[in-house]
C-alpha cells in the first residue's frame, strides 16, 4: 500500500465502502423485514416512534461525534419539524364543517377556546401541503443557520455552545405553553386524524407511515455516511485534531460547523414531522430541555461516531424506556442516570465501539477464510480514516483541551 | 401604564423590585457555586441545582426535628441547619470530584452528560425518600411579618433575612478565590495544571475541595430558600439553565460579572413580569441575554487574553 | 514583480489590556528573501506571525501585503491570497494518513459543498507525491500521521503548506526539539523551498539560523533591535546585551 490509491473508487467508497453499507442493509432488513412480520400494528406503531429518534440520534453522530458541536437543543429542530406537520394535520382537521360548532368556525379548536378570531398569519401557509413539506425543512435550517452564524462566526464552542442551545431549547418550551392560543399550549396540537382525507389512524395507514419512515431514516443514514466520507467529513475530523490548521489551511472553519449543524437539525425536523404523523400529536414536552439531552444519550449509547450506531442506540434505549417505565417508572429514572454516567466513564464509545471491539476478530476470520481484503472487509473501524476513540486522547472538545494543553 | 399615579408606580417598582431581589439571592446563591466550579475548574455541573436542593432537604429534615422533637429549639434551628446543609453538600461533592468528575477533567461535555445523569438520580433519591409533593419548613416566629417601609411598601423579613446571607455568602466566596492562598492554588491548578504541580501544589487535593466547597454552597443556598419557598424534588433543576446562563452572561471568570448578571436577568425579569405574563418576562428576558452572548460571547466581565 | 517588496509591516502594535506585545513594529520583506526574526521570550516574535495570518488582530497600523491591507482579512482569506503559516507545535491531522493530511490541504474545494462534491483527481494525487517526496515522506504516505516523529511531524505540516504554493511561507521555529540530522535535513529543505517564495521564520538556534538567514531581524519588547546581516547582527552590542550574551 505504500504507492497512493492504486484502488479503482467505487460508488460503495462514497458512503464508506461495501462494510458500511452491509451494515445499513441489515438496519433495512431488521426494520422493514423482521419487525413487521414478528409485531402486531400496536407495537410496529410504538417502533416507528422509536425510530422518529433515529433521525435526531443520526444528526447528533454527525454535529456532536465529527464536528465536536454539543447541541443540547436538538428538540427544537425535532420540534420544530413536528410542530409544522403537526399544524397541517390541525388546520385539515379544523375545517368549517368539522368546526361548526365553534363560535369562530374553521380555525383550531385551542384557538376557539383562547379567544381567537382570526388564523394568525404564520398558520397560514399550513393550509398547503406542498409548503409544509417545504417548511418542515426549511423552518428548521434556517433556525440552525442563524443560531449557526451567531455563534461560529465569533468562535463560540464547546460548553459554551451546550449552554446556550440548552438555554434556547428552554425559552421555546416556555414561549409554547405561554402562547396557548397560537400554539396550543402545555397540551400540544392533538387531535390529528388525516392527511389530504386520508385516515391516518387506521392500521394500514400506520403500515404507509412507518413504512415511510423507515424509508426516510435509511436515506438519511445514506446522506450521513456520504457526507462523512467526502473531503468534508475528513474536515470535521481534521477539525476536531486541529481547528488552526483547517483555518490556516484556508477553509472558512465556521461554514463548516454551521453546515453539519445545519445538516442534523434538517435530519432531526424529519424526524419530527414523522413522529407527529405516527404518534398523532406534537407536544412541547418534546421540545425542551429534557428531551433534547435525552437525545443526546440514545446517540451516545449508540455511538458518537456511528451514525447506524446511533439509530441501534435510539431504538433501544426508548424500547428500554417504555418497557420499565411501565412497570417500574421509578427505576427508569434511575437506570436513565445510570446510562448517562456509565456511557461516559465506561464506554465512550457507546454499542458501536463495543461491537467493533467484540465483532472485529469475528470479521477478521471470515475475512481471511474468504480470502478478502481485509482492510475492505473489516470495515472502517480499521481504516486510518477512522478517528481514534475518544478516550484514547481524552478530547472531545477541542477547543478546551488544546486550550490546556498551549498553556 | 396609564391607570396607575407616579406614587403607585414607584411602590410597584420598589414591591417588585424586592420580588426581584429574591429571585436575584437565588440565582446568585446558586451561581456563586457554580462560579467557583465551573468559573475556576472549567467544569460543568448540570447537578449542582440536586445539592441546592440537598441542602434544602436537609433545612427541612433540621426545622422537622426542631418542631416536633424538641419544639423549645424552633428559634434556633436555623444556624443549625445552615452548617448542616454545608456539611451535607460539601461531604458528597467530595465523594462525587473523587468517584466521577475527576475521571473527565479534560471532556468538559462528558462531565455535563455525567452530571446530569448524576441529577437525575439524585432526583429520584429524593422523590423516594420525601414524596413527589413539596415540603415547607416551620418558620421560627421571628422570620415572620415583614418591615413596612412605607403605607404601601413592606418587605418581608424572610426575605431580608435571604438578603442577608446572600451578601456574607458573596463577600466570603470573594475572599477565598481572590484574597486567600487557596484561590491561589486553585486559579494555578486551573491554568496550568502540570507547573502547579511542579510548584508543590497537590492538584488533586485542590480540585476535590474546590469541587465540595462550591457544592457545599449550593448547600446553603439550599438553606437559604426554604425560608422563602418550598421544596420539592425538582426543585434545584428548574433553576440550572438559567444559572448556567448567569454565569456564562457574568462572563464565566468574574465573580463580579456573575453578580451583575444575576441582578440584571433577576430585576429584568421581575419587572417585566408585572406589566406582561411570567412566562413571556422569562422569555424576553432570557431571549436579550442570547441575543447579548451571540454578540459578546465572552460575557459582560472578561479581559482580553491573548490566545 | 511590479516591487521588489512583498510584506509591508507598518507601525504595528497589538496591546493585551495595555500590555503591548508588539509595539510600532515596522519591517519589510523583499521577495525571495529568508528572513529570521529572532529574540528573547517575550519579544513578540509568535505575536508577530500571530498578526500577520489575522490570528490576532492589530490594534494598529497597517500589514500591506502585496499592496493587499490583511489587517482587515478573514484568516482563511488571507490564506487564499498566498501566505501560509507553521505553528511552533506541529499542528497535523494525527488521526489521519499522511496523504489525507497532505490532500486536505490542497488549494481546492475550500467551500462546504466544494469539498463535499470534492473529487481526487491524478494531478492531485501527482502533486501529493511530489511533496512527500520533497519532505522524505514519500514512503510514509498511508501511515497515521500520529505514528509519525517529532521531526517528521514538522516536516508533515511544511508540505502542507507547500501544497498550496504560498508567495509568503511563515514558520515558527521549525527546528525545535529536532536532531541534528533532522534539522541539517530540514535547512536543506528550507533552502530549496525558498527558490521562488519568501520565507519569515523564527528560530533561536543561531547555527541553523545563520545558515538559513538572508538577514535577520532582532525584536525585543515588541520593537525593533536591530536588523541586518547575520555577522553584523552578531557584532552588534545591544543585540549582544539583551540576547545572544545571555
Amino acid at each position: 500500500m505504500s504507492t497512493q490509491p492504486v484502488m479503482k473508487a467505487s460508488w460503495m467508497d462514497k458512503f464508506g465502502g461495501r462494510g458500511k453499507l452491509i451494515q445499513i442493509l441489515i438496519i433495512a432488513v431488521l426494520i422493514l423485514g423482521v419487525l413487521p412480520l414478528f409485531s402486531d400494528i400496536f407495537r410496529l406503531n410504538l417502533y416507528g416512534k422509536y425510530l422518529t429518534y433515529a433521525f435526531v440520534a443520526a444528526g447528533l453522530v454527525l454535529c456532536w461525534g465529527y464536528g465536536g458541536i454539543l447541541s443540547l437543543g436538538q428538540g427544537i429542530f425535532f420540534g420544530l419539524g413536528g410542530y409544522c406537520m403537526a399544524m397541517f394535520l390541525k388546520l385539515e382537521a379544523s375545517s368549517p364543517e368539522n368546526t361548526a360548532i365553534q363560535s369562530t368556525p374553521g380555525i383550531p379548536d385551542f384557538m376557539d377556546w383562547n379567544q381567537l378570531t382570526e388564523l394568525p398569519w404564520f398558520w397560514q401557509p399550513f393550509h398547503s401541503f406542498t409548503a409544509t413539506l417545504i417548511l418542515i425543512v426549511a423552518v428548521p435550517a434556517l433556525f440552525a443557520f442563524l443560531i449557526g452564524v451567531a455563534m461560529f462566526k465569533r468562535r463560540v464552542g464547546g460548553v459554551y455552545f451546550a449552554i446556550i442551545t440548552q438555554a434556547i431549547a428552554s425559552i421555546m418550551t416556555i414561549l409554547i405553553i405561554g402562547q396557548q392560543g397560537y400554539t396550543g399550549g402545555i397540551n400540544g396540537i392533538t387531535d390529528l386524524r388525516s392527511l389530504m382525507g386520508w385516515d391516518i389512524q387506521t392500521d394500514f395507514a400506520k403500515y404507509v407511515l412507518y413504512f415511510a419512515c423507515c424509508a426516510a431514516l435509511i436515506l438519511c443514514l445514506l446522506a450521513g455516511q456520504f457526507i462523512l466520507n467526502s473531503r468534508y467529513g475528513q474536515l470535521l475530523i481534521a477539525m476536531r485534531d486541529q481547528e488552526d490548521r483547517v483555518r490556516f489551511s484556508g477553509y472558512d472553519v465556521a461554514n463548516i460547523k454551521i453546515f453539519v449543524f445545519v445538516a442534523a437539525s434538517v435530519i432531526s425536523a424529519i424526524g419530527g414531522a414523522f413522529f407527529t404523523l405516527q404518534v398523532g400529536f406534537m407536544s412541547p414536552s418534546f421540545v425542551g430541555t429534557v428531551a433534547s439531552i435525552e437525545m443526546v444519550i440514545f446517540c451516545a449509547v449508540g455511538g458518537r461516531l456511528s451514525l447506524i450506531g446511533a439509530a441501534y442506540g435510539a431504538f433501544l434505549v426508548n424500547l428500554a424506556k417504555s418497557s420499565l417505565s411501565e412497570s417500574f417508572p421509578q427505576l427508569w429514572v434511575v437506570a436513565m442516570g445510570a446510562l448517562f454516567i456509565a456511557v461516559v466513564m465506561l464506554f465512550p464509545r457507546g454499542l458501536a465501539g463495543l461491537v467493533s471491539d467484540y465483532a472485529a476478530p469475528v470479521r477478521n476470520w471470515f475475512a481471511s477464510a474468504f480470502k478478502r481484503e481485509t482492510v475492505a472487509a473489516s470495515g472502517p473501524e480499521t481504516r486510518p480514516s477512522a478517528p481514534k476513540p475518544p478516550e484514547s486522547k481524552a478530547r472531545d472538545d477541542v477547543s478546551m483541551a488544546s486550550a490546556q494543553e498551549s498553556h | 401604564m396609564g391607570g396607575y399615579t407616579g406614587e403607585e408606580l414607584t411602590a410597584i417598582f420598589l414591591m417588585q423590585g424586592f420580588s426581584g431581589l429574591s429571585l436575584f439571592c437565588v440565582f446568585l446563591l446558586m451561581a456563586l457555586g457554580l462560579a467557583i466550579i465551573f468559573g475556576q475548574m472549567g467544569v460543568i455541573n448540570m447537578a449542582h441545582g440536586e445539592f441546592l436542593t440537598l441542602g434544602a432537604y436537609i433545612t427541612y429534615l433540621v426545622s422537622y426535628v426542631a418542631s416536633d422533637v424538641w419544639p423549645f429549639l424552633l428559634d434556633y434551628y436555623f444556624p443549625v441547619a445552615i452548617i448542616l446543609a454545608f456539611v451535607g453538600t460539601f461531604i458528597l461533592g467530595y465523594l462525587v470530584e473523587r468517584f466521577l468528575i475527576r475521571f473527565l477533567y479534560n471532556r468538559p461535555l462528558d462531565t455535563l452528560l455525567a452530571t446530569w445523569g448524576l441529577g437525575l438520580i439524585m432526583q429520584q433519591i429524593f422523590r423516594s425518600t420525601f414524596g413527589p409533593r413539596e415540603k415547607s419548613v416551620v418558620m421560627p416566629d421571628w422570620l415572620m411579618g415583614s418591615y413596612q417601609a412605607t403605607d404601601m411598601v413592606d418587605i418581608p423579613l424572610n426575605g431580608l433575612l435571604v438578603v442577608g446571607i446572600t451578601i456574607v455568602l458573596t463577600i466570603a466566596v470573594f475572599f477565598l478565590l481572590y484574597r486567600s492562598r487557596w484561590g491561589i492554588k486553585v486559579r494555578a491548578t486551573t491554568q496550568n495544571r502540570m507547573m502547579a504541580n511542579a510548584a508543590g501544589i497537590n492538584t488533586e487535593r485542590v480540585d476535590r475541595l474546590t469541587f465540595a466547597l462550591g457544592c457545599g454552597i449550593a448547600g446553603v443556598a439550599g438553606a437559604a430558600f426554604t425560608t422563602i419557598a418550598s421544596t420539592g424534588p425538582t426543585t434545584g433543576s428548574l433553576y440550572i439553565v438559567d444559572t448556567f446562563l448567569v454565569v456564562v452572561f457574568g462572563g464565566a471568570a468574574s465573580l463580579l460579572g456573575t453578580v451583575a448578571s444575576a441582578f440584571g436577568i433577576a430585576q429584568a425579569q421581575s419587572i417585566l413580569s408585572f406589566f406582561l405574563s411570567g412566562s413571556m418576562a422569562k422569555v424576553i428576558t432570557l431571549m436579550t441575554v442570547v441575543g447579548i452572548l451571540m454578540f459578546r460571547p465572552q460575557g459582560l466581565f472578561a479581559s482580553k487574553v491573548r490566545r | 514583480m511590479s516591487s521588489p517588496i512583498l510584506l509591508a509591516v507598518e507601525d504595528l502594535t497589538v496591546s493585551f489590556d495595555g500590555f503591548k506585545a508588539v509595539d510600532g513594529l515596522s519591517l519589510y520583506l523583499e521577495r525571495n528573501e529568508v528572513r529570521v526574526v529572532i529574540g528573547p521570550n517575550g519579544a513578540g516574535k509568535t505575536t508577530l506571525l500571530d498578526l500577520i495570518c489575522g490570528k490576532t488582530r492589530a490594534t494598529d497600523g497597517s500589514i500591506k501585503f502585496k499592496d493587499l491591507e490583511l489587517t482587515k482579512m478573514a484568516e482563511h482569506q488571507i490564506v487564499h491570497k498566498g501566505v501560509g503559516r507553521k505553528f511552533q507545535t506541529p499542528s497535523i491531522y494525527e488521526n489521519l494518513t499522511v496523504a489525507q493530511n497532505l490532500e486536505l490541504s490542497y488549494p481546492s474545494g475550500r467551500t462546504v459543498f466544494g469539498s463535499l462534491f470534492f473529487r481526487r483527481t491524478p494531478k492531485i494525487n501527482q502533486r501529493v507525491r511530489e511533496i512527500a517526496e520533497q519532505i522524505y515522506l514519500a514512503d510514509d504516505l498511508d501511515k497515521s500521521a500520529g505514528l509519525l516523529s517529532h521531526g517528521q511531524k514538522q516536516w508533515l505540516e511544511i508540505g502542507m503548506l507547500l501544497i498550496q504554493d504560498p508567495e509568503l511561507l511563515m514558520l515558527d521555529e521549525p527546528v525545535a526539539g529536532m536532531s541534528v540530522v533532522e534539522r541539517e535535513r530540514t535547512a536543506g529543505l528550507l533552502k530549496e523551498i525558498s527558490q521562488n517564495r519568501s520565507v519569515l521564520v523564527i528560530e533561536h538556534d543561531m547555527d541553523f539560523v545563520k545558515d538559513i538567514a538572508h538577514k535577520v531581524t532582532v525584536l525585543h519588547q515588541g520593537k525593533l533591535l536591530a536588523e541586518g546581516k547575520m555577522d553584523d547582527i552578531q557584532k552588534n552590542e545591544r543585540v549582544i546585551e539583551v540576547y545572544l550574551g545571555h
